[in-house]
């Protein structure tokens, strides 16, 4: 019950809802509790009594009963429905709430298959449980009382004697949802790990089938879902090792009643008719008892569901404002940044940033170059406080970015991933993604500032071309080109370029930097490079070697100094210089 | 222009993937689904009997009972008889009990039947993605074809395990009752059954209006998977772009319209039962109305008509139940044709009935004047020819855009050319089977996949009996060992799809170690450096040169550096190929390459 404790938020605002259908119901179960007394009264007075005048007006009322309880199913099942689609709207607006806001850490270590799994099937068992579920458990009890005590008021000790076995039901029912609970938690576990895979198996299709993997492939499938089919079977066992037994711990009392009501009748202590109106009765107990397994199969289900979706919702947000984080307004935003020994290290990782300090005075260039995985991107992402430093502070403008709300510190920046991803939506949406309202001049100019304009004009359908998940159809520098523009339509402060012309050639960078020499006048810029070419306007280089930083100066200065920034220079360089010097 | 503008700005992100299938209900969908069952058709047979008796001993009890009161607690005349009564109820006991051991055999077995079916799907479903071609996945978001796999496979997971036993036994139930009731009494038998022709002309009427509802949800499901996929995926984006809100925003239009067209489905559902149970109120007025007359007249006895009236709540029971089965049965046709729409597609790069095995490559690879384009109309390459002799390094210069990607994917053939051909060592691409075609090509691409899992698994991947000693070398050759080595658990390190665990350039480095430890015959490196810094790239282009001696290698490159020291340069533009030569020769032929090169230049001269 802890679980739909936790999920009361999202059920509770939904709750007259949840209080029309519970009602429905009980009004549904009430009236149809009258149906055993009619038939008593028709076989005990009519029949017995001859008054067989009364039968037309008896059976009309019957009829009348059996509308009146259809219309109050029906509409538990109209309001139940609803409730628990609400409640899966309402729940699963928080959980994409909740992760729009969830730190780049946890994405880190997240599968999206899991995720995945978690929003569709385990809010589904949710939704089922609420909506219906947990009306039909109360229901449950509803009848059996209604049953149980117009039975003690016909006859108490034929009840007593008939209902002996419900305890041994009641027992096996609890010992069974102790039994199936891990097994669900498992089948839960099986089915997202099937997912995963699938998921990872149609984003690395590229990669899958270029070594002909696809065999491997379906292998690995193959193993989560026997194991999620083996989870779901061995479910099945432990249901048919207590089912049956809860069936016939209720099916005994029709034998009980049989035998102790036929004995009661044939000594005239109750009417024939009751009986009749005992064997109607009983099935109001039987009944949902009998559903007892199913009713606790469906919430331990949703029980372990609802467990994994709470997870999502109470999960710990690493990066989150402090109470007193003070607003930046855009414009008032000069673009200072100012490391101070920041240290930073990834869990399960060795340092990843050492002891590193930068000042970068408003509308400086700063440029960064190092090996793979010497901490250039980690600097960045720092500063757009994706994650927070374990020591040492970062500043802009003199304050401490903890103590800067995270929307006013992220819209002064505009940061070009390395990856480059864009969203299933026109180039124009892409581009403009960071600045909803901007106009299409806007977005026009920012295109063509990273130069993207000619090749998407190329294009039929020109900026509503649609790009998608794969950004099909468009090269990787041209993806690249978009992202560009998407940082710029922002008119950051401060600009990240995080090696964002990888995949573009050298003379569109050329002709792309000429463009941001221009833009980025007045803004502090960073850029990680690994072409000379792309760093050589810096006012400050610095190159980092596995968190260290092991030369910093301008690009004349480095060249003089012996180390990794004029090796790279040598690589990219000398060879053509003598050759081109050879020719002209 | 004007209109689109409009509904470009409304539609914050486009997921053009399902539509809802207009087709009429399609008994070929439930015949195709039926065939998955026949490989149990042995295992059936039992589970079928045991189902029998359970059916039979639901129609015995009721019987049971009447005559127990007519005969042994004899209302009329008062003289019962208590030992013939223990002997009724002995005879309902035994009958129970023995259902004991029947109903846990029956759900085994049906459990055991329905998930292994359930499991045969899915597996078939996988599998035939797998053999689709990149085409297919251009055009689908990644979460739409997740959930075919998943939801829609799991929306049958009720309809085989229970479902197909539930119906039997609920059509069997029916009939024997049909026939039990105009037995015991013809007469009031039919009075009672003239109610089912209406029951099931309302069920008919609505079951239409119910699929189209579901197909509808089906579709919202997908467009909304489709968007989390990709919001999971896009998280950093978002954040750095500081679009929550806005996206929280558009998602609740979304969950909304997803919200409405559950209320339909469902309440579409929901007003089912309480629609046949007042059709099944006829029932009962006849049953007290022309019953009591019956008994009235002698016809029949209080326990009969006992018997009748635990019937007819009986009867309703399996009929109510088949409709929900129906209903069920609804939901589980707009996955089915979903799942079968997949099924049926052919892959678009599709191998010959008897492939040629490649034998090992050699190398030599002409591309005879091809024409390709990856949407109709959009022309990526024009009449391309070029040869290549066993050994050469080729390098794929040119903007953005200018079909030196296409090259690689023809190569591959991911994609078949829409005119020309595409030979190795002289046969046609088209006659070899994918897969001898394939372990031999080893491709690094700019955009990496690390899978979920160990380093040492990804590397792996390449070759996968390679030994660890193997894993290692291929590492060391792309200088990917020191940092391997220098993380927590080394080799054993967990690193994740998104993960920051590794920063793009390892990533590419650990797929570059991945293509070489699959020694493959010819390697592709489709800009697989960008991302490296130009020391470990210089390192790694010199292994390279000893490890790939005598093999045919493409590069694609911006950075110079990495492109000047191979065979034959190929410089490309818009489809079509400009120049070809060596670094040398090109530079002396004055044209784009030495343009590009002197551009480069110049750009240093800027600075210096």
């Amino acid at each position: 019950m802890d679980v739909l404790l936790q999920l009361r938020a999202y059920y509770w605002k939904e709750r007259w809802m949840l209080f029309t259908s519970i009602i429905c119901l009980i009004i549904s179960t009430a009236i149809g509790i009258v149906y055993p007394l009619l038939m008593r009264y028709l076989i005990d007075d009519i029949i017995k009594l001859k008054k067989y005048d009364e039968v037309l007006a008896l059976a009309l009322i019957v009829f009348g009963v059996i509308i009146v309880k259809a219309i109050f199913q029906g509409l538990h099942g109209l309001s139940g429905g609803r409730l628990g689609n609400r409640v899966a709207y309402n729940l699963r607006n928080a959980l994409y709430r909740k992760l729009q806001y969830l730190s780049f850490q946890y994405y880190d270590k997240a599968k999206t298959g899991d995720l995945m799994s978690r929003l569709t099937a385990d809010m589904d068992a949710v939704r089922q449980f609420i909506g219906f579920g947990f009306a039909q458990f109360l229901n449950l009890f509803l009848m059996v009382g209604f049953g149980a005590t117009i039975m003690f008021t016909i006859h108490w000790q034929l009840t007593l004697i008939t209902l002996v076995t419900m305890p041994l039901l009641v027992y096996t029912a609890i010992r069974f949802e102790s039994r199936i609970h891990p097994q669900f938690q498992m089948m839960r576990q099986a089915m997202s790990n099937l997912t995963t895979a699938v998921q990872e198996n149609i984003t690395g299709v590229r990669t899958i089938k270029s070594f002909a993997r696809e065999p491997f492939e379906v292998d690995k499938f193959t193993v989560r879902s026997d194991e999620y089919k083996n989870n779901q079977i061995g479910a099945a066992y432990i249901f048919s090792r207590y089912f049956p037994f809860m069936e016939i711990f209720s099916l005994l009392c029709v034998v009980s009643l049989l035998i102790v009501g036929g004995y009661l009748v044939i000594n005239g202590s109750i009417t024939i008719g009751d009986l009749v109106a005992f064997f109607s009765l009983i099935w109001f107990v039987i009944g949902p008892m009998w559903g007892v397994g199913f009713h606790i199969n469906q919430y331990t289900q949703s029980k372990a569901s609802g467990e994994r979706v709470l997870e999502i919702l109470n999960h710990y947000v690493h990066v989150k404002d402090r109470e007193d984080a003070i607003r930046l307004p855009k414009d008032q935003i000069s673009g200072h940044v100012q490391f101070d020994h920041v240290q930073f290290t990834y869990p399960d990782s060795p340092p990843t940033i050492i002891d590193f300090s930068l000042n970068a005075p408003s509308g400086a260039v700063i440029g960064i170059l190092g090996g793979t995985g010497s901490g250039k991107s980690t600097i960045i992402q720092l500063l757009l406080r994706a994650y927070n430093v374990k020591e040492g502070t970062i500043k802009l403008d003199g304050h401490d970015i903890r103590g800067i709300q995270l929307e006013s510190l992220r819209q002064a920046i505009g940061l070009v991933f390395q990856e480059t991803f864009l969203f299933s939506s026109s180039i124009r949406n892409n581009i403009s993604y960071g600045m909803m309202n901007a106009s299409i001049e806007e977005i026009i100019r920012a295109a063509k500032y990273a130069q993207a304009h000619d090749f998407i004009m190329e294009l039929p359908l020109g900026y509503d071309t649609i790009v998608g998940e794969r950004g099909m159809g468009l090269s990787g520098g041209q993806k690249q080109r978009i992202a560009i523009a998407r940082a710029l339509i922002k008119n950051p402060k401060i600009l990240i370029m995080d090696d964002s012309t990888s995949a573009v050639d050298m003379d569109t960078e050329h002709e792309i930097q000429l463009g941001l020499k221009e833009i980025m006048q007045g803004r502090t810029t960073f850029i990680i490079a690994h072409r000379i070419s792309s760093l050589k306007h810096a006012d400050e280089i610095i190159v980092l070697d596995n968190g260290k930083v092991i030369q910093r100066g301008n690009h004349q200065q480095l060249l003089e100094q012996d180390g990794l920034y004029r090796d790279t220079y040598d690589n990219q360089y000398t060879d053509q210089t003598r050759q081109l010097g050879v020719q002209s | 222009m004007s209109t689109e503008e409009k509904t470009q700005k409304s539609t914050r992100f486009v997921y053009q993937d399902d539509e809802v299938l207009l087709k009429p209900f399609d008994w070929s969908v439930l015949r195709r689904m039926g065939i998955y069952l026949i490989p149990f058709k042995n295992r059936m047979i039992p589970a079928i009997l045991l189902m029998l008796y359970g059916a039979a001993t639901k129609l015995a009890v009721p019987i049971l009972i009447g005559t127990a009161i007519d005969r042994v607690i004899d209302p009329d005349t008062g003289n019962g008889n208590l030992s013939f009564l223990t002997i009724f109820a002995g005879t309902i006991l035994g009958l129970y009990v023995i259902q004991l051991f029947t109903n846990r055999i029956r759900i085994r077995i049906t459990n055991v039947i329905g998930q292994q079916v359930i499991s045969n799907i899915r597996n078939d479903l996988f599998t035939h993605i797998q053999k689709l071609s990149f085409r297919f996945f251009d055009k689908r978001p990644a979460g739409s074809v997740l959930v075919r796999i998943t939801n829609d496979v799991n929306a049958l997971q009720d309809l085989f395990t229970n479902g197909v036993v539930n119906i039997l036994i609920d059509v069997v139930l029916l009939v024997g009752i049909v026939v039990v009731l105009l037995t015991l009494n013809f007469k009031l038998g039919l009075a009672i059954m003239l109610t089912v022709p209406l029951m099931f002309m309302i069920s008919t009427s609505l079951r239409k209006r119910i699929r189209r509802a579901w197909q509808e949800v089906r579709l919202r499901q997908s467009r909304i998977n489709s968007h989390l996929n990709e919001s999971i995926q896009g998280i950093k984006v978002t954040q750095a772009y500081t679009q929550e809100k806005e996206n929280i925003i558009f998602f609740d239009e979304m969950n909304t319209s997803n919200r409405r067209s559950w209320d339909i489905a469902s309440g579409l559902n929901q007003i089912f039962t309480p629609i046949l149970e007042i059709t099944g109120g006829i029932g009962y007025f006849i049953l007290f109305w022309y019953g009591a007359s019956l008994v009235q007249n002698g016809e029949i006895t209080i326990g009969l008509f006992v018997t009748f009236a635990t019937f007819i709540s009986q009867f309703w029971e399996p009929i109510n139940r088949l409709g929900q089965m129906y209903s069920q049965l609804l939901i589980a046709m707009a996955s089915s044709e979903r799942i079968f729409e997949f099924m049926d597609e052919r892959p678009s790069v599709a191998e010959k009935e008897q492939p040629l095995q490649l034998p090992t490559i050699r190398g030599d690879i002409k591309f005879n004047h091809i024409v390709f384009e990856y949407e109709q109309g959009r022309p990526a390459l024009k009449d391309v020819n070029l040869a290549v002799s066993a050994g050469q390094s080729i390098a794929l210069v040119g903007h953005t855009g200018s079909g030196k990607s296409t090259i690689i994917n023809l190569l591959c053939r991911f994609y078949d050319p829409v005119e020309g051909s595409c030979e190795i060592d002289g046969h046609d691409l088209r006659d070899v089977s994918i897969q001898s075609l394939r372990s031999q090509v080893g491709i690094v691409l700019q955009d990496t996949f690390i899978f979920s899992g160990s380093i040492r698994d990804n590397i792996r991947f390449g070759k996968l009996n390679a030994t660890n000693e193997e894993v290692e070398r291929a590492a060391r050759a792309v200088h990917a060992h020191d940092f391997i080595s220098r993380m927590a658990y080394g080799y054993d390190t967990q690193v994740e799809e998104r993960g920051n665990v590794l920063s793009m350039g390892q990533r590419q480095l650990i797929s570059f170690a991945r293509a070489l430890l699959a020694d493959p015959r010819i390697l592709i490196l489709d800009e697989a450096t960008a991302s490296i810094d130009t020391e470990t790239e210089v390192k790694i282009q010199s292994a390279l040169k000893v490890l790939l001696e005598g093999r045919t290698s493409f590069i694609i490159a911006h950075r110079l550096s990495t492109i000047r020291h191979a065979d034959q340069i190929v410089v490309m533009n818009h489809g079509k190929i400009m120049e070809q030569g060596t670094h040398q020769g090109l530079l002396e032929q004055k044209g784009i390459y030495h343009g590009l090169i002197e551009a480069q230049y110049r750009f240093l001269q800027d600075v210096v």
